[in-house]
């Protein structure tokens, strides 16, 4: 391997680093806007004080910049979903529960992949939508999990669930977003509108789940491999015994901060000073 | 020492500046953790502060550094960076769990309400246990950084072998002269947090209190400094030999003598800017002492600098990578300073 890169090497390089970019960058205009509590808290606020300038305007800032970033989501996920297509194409066919090649492929909507009987059940299928989505071409031919050795399979189930829930939550906070810059473009005061505003506490903590979501897609989807083509992940991984303690070290410590975190942003929107819009002005 | 320079020793030269950098800004933050759980005195409240006021708005920056460093180790030079996370798993997750838990507790200490820092009251005393955690945390993760360096230095760092747990995950590190390499790192940090708080403390109370640290500090890095050679000639010959008879040596150990005996001299004579300048640079010949004394071995004894490196496109890439990206941090970073440590304008 040292002794210089292959073109095909060099190409999943250069995917890689495309894939990386746009994930970090969906991830980022995913997670930060949405800061999961913070939303949450800010129009529970609002619902609870709709006259509260402080939390109005706070909700206005926090749709200007996260409302356009979910609207735009899908755009750039629909050009991730190809380079994995291209280039990944086990990882396509997990993301997708798509076990046989077939020309004309269906999009999978829901359902659960059963990786021993190969095939996925209970899903609400749509014709050709997976062939166009991935390839612009209703007719092209996707190939299907069956079609590459099993030991070069991700965990289907894990991979395919992971992909529903990003895609579904990804949707319904680019209506939601959607809905609410139209409001705010009319000039509406978004206030009034109390079924908007209940969408939002629904959408708030759905931010950051998607971005989990986005990551469990990208990481558990390249297993077996932690260098696509080139090295496995049991190949990389330290030779250090009792790798199950710093495992459970690090999620306590950061499951311990996340409840700081979650505790100190209730607290600080609590805190927040009552002010009218006329004592604003 | 021939001076025959490839991309391999160029990287490695980037990534001894980048360590450098860490070391003087990212370290003097820890030294601001020492003196905040070291504070005392009638003026305690205000010495802690200032070390908040100092850090604050600089701080995730200074990580920048870190961070280079490792993304340098491990593109430029893979080999040596999985037998480091290997043989030294233990500390550096003890040190990333010391850094993450800093970070943390410092912000938090901040957002426990207008109380913070003060006596009595709920806000207060959840805030006196966020700093307490961050005080320990600052300790704690120099040792751990020393310790680490220490057992680089000793060449301890073989392959790992079938030896035991003990034999390959702990015994590597945790030795004397480690634990030498430990507290003079810690000595270090304190000494820098001291000189660079005497430039930006406000008032001449304070500025003397941290002039006192300041010189108790590096008397401190004087007898680490000496106990640490002392346990080099048994606990890592070849770094213990290098030192005392290369002939760059002398050279070396009189141009950090130089600078010590500056900055002892500024501080003693209040001149803080100059002390602030001979501080830095004798730590930054410290460091540059110990890179030159292992040169050309990356993980002393086997695993030189070019028997680790990349493929040369690959170091080729990482140095053009290393100007475009110098293109953005240093403007970006110099703005970031004079926003934040200009001196406050009198109206």
């Amino acid at each position: 391997m040292a002794e210089g890169l292959g073109v095909s090497e060099l190409a999943a390089v250069h995917h890689n680093v495309l894939d990386t970019a746009i994930r970090l960058g969906a991830v980022k205009t995913l997670a930060k806007p949405f800061e999961a509590g913070e939303l949450l808290e800010l129009v529970g606020s609002v619902l609870r004080q709709p006259r509260n300038a402080f939390h109005r305007r706070a909700l206005a800032v926090a749709l200007l910049i996260g409302a356009p970033a979910a609207v735009l989501q899908p755009i750039s996920g629909d050009l991730s979903a190809r380079f994995v297509a291209h280039w990944q194409p086990v990882k396509l066919a997990a993301m997708e529960g798509h076990f046989k090649t077939e020309r004309g492929a269906p999009l999978r909507i829901g359902g659960w992949p059963d990786e021993a009987a190969g095939e996925t059940r209970y899903a609400i299928e749509i014709p050709y939508g997976l062939s166009l989505l991935a390839f612009k071409d209703p007719t092209a031919e996707v190939k299907g999990l069956l079609d590459f050795p099993r030991q070069d399979w991700p965990p289907v189930a894990i991979v395919h669930v992971a992909f529903q829930v990003m895609v579904g939550l990804g949707s319904y906070m680019a209506l939601v977003s959607a809905a609410a810059l139209w409001l705010m473009w009319r000039r509406r005061e978004l206030t009034r509108h109390r079924w908007l505003l209940r969408a939002l506490v629904l959408a708030a903590p759905m931010g950051f789940i998607c971005a989990e979501a986005g990551w469990i897609v990208t990481e558990v989807g390249r297993q077996p491999w932690i260098i696509h083509g080139i090295m496995r992940t049991a190949e990389a991984v330290t030779p250090m015994p009792g790798l199950v303690v710093p495992f459970l070290v690090f999620t306590g410590l950061y499951a311990g901060l996340g409840v700081v975190v979650a505790w100190l942003l209730h607290q600080q929107v609590l805190r927040s000073p009552e002010a009218t819009e006329e004592d604003a002005a | 020492m021939t001076a025959d320079l490839g991309p391999a020793e160029l990287v490695a030269g980037c990534a001894l500046l980048a360590l450098t950098a860490y070391v003087l800004l990212g370290g003097a933050d820890f030294g601001g953790g020492i003196w905040d759980l070291l504070a005392a005195g009638p003026r305690k409240k205000q010495q802690r502060a200032l070390i908040a006021e100092a850090i604050g708005p600089i701080w995730e920056a200074n990580h920048v550094w870190l961070i280079l460093v490792v993304v340098l180790l491990f593109t430029g030079f893979p080999a040596a960076f999985a037998r480091l996370g290997i043989t030294l798993h233990i500390p550096l997750s003890l040190m990333l769990i010391g850094i993450v838990l800093r970070g943390s507790a410092f912000t938090f200490r901040s957002h426990y309400g207008p109380g913070h820092g003060q006596e009595g009251g709920e806000g207060g005393r959840t805030s006196q246990h966020w700093g307490r955690i961050f005080a320990i945390a600052s300790a704690g993760t120099p040792l751990l950084l020393g310790l680490c360096v220490g057992a680089l230095a000793s060449g301890a760092l073989t392959a790992p072998g079938h030896a035991g747990f003990t034999a390959t995950f702990v015994a590597p590190w945790l030795t004397p002269f480690g634990v030498g390499v430990g507290v003079l790192t810690l000595a270090l940090f304190a000494f820098l947090a001291a000189v660079y708080l005497t430039v930006e403390a406000p008032e001449p109370a304070l500025r003397e209190d941290f002039r006192r640290r300041a010189l108790g500090a590096a008397v401190a890095v004087f007898v680490a400094a000496f106990g640490t050679l002392g346990l080099a000639h048994l606990g890592a010959p070849l770094m213990g030999r290098a030192l005392t008879t290369a002939p760059w040596a002398p050279a070396l150990h009189a141009a950090t003598a130089v600078a010590a005996v500056t900055a002892i001299w500024a501080l003693w004579r209040r001149r803080y800017r100059l002390a602030r300048v001979a501080a830095a640079g004798q730590v930054a010949l410290i460091l540059w002492g110990w890179a030159l004394a292992q040169y050309p071995y990356l993980i002393p004894p086997d695993l030189t600098i070019r028997a680790a490196a990349a493929p040369r496109i690959t170091l080729v890439l990482v140095l053009w990578a290393l100007v475009a990206g110098g293109l953005v941090l240093f403007p970006s970073l110099i703005y970031l300073l004079r926003v934040f440590k200009r001196e406050p304008t009198r109206s």
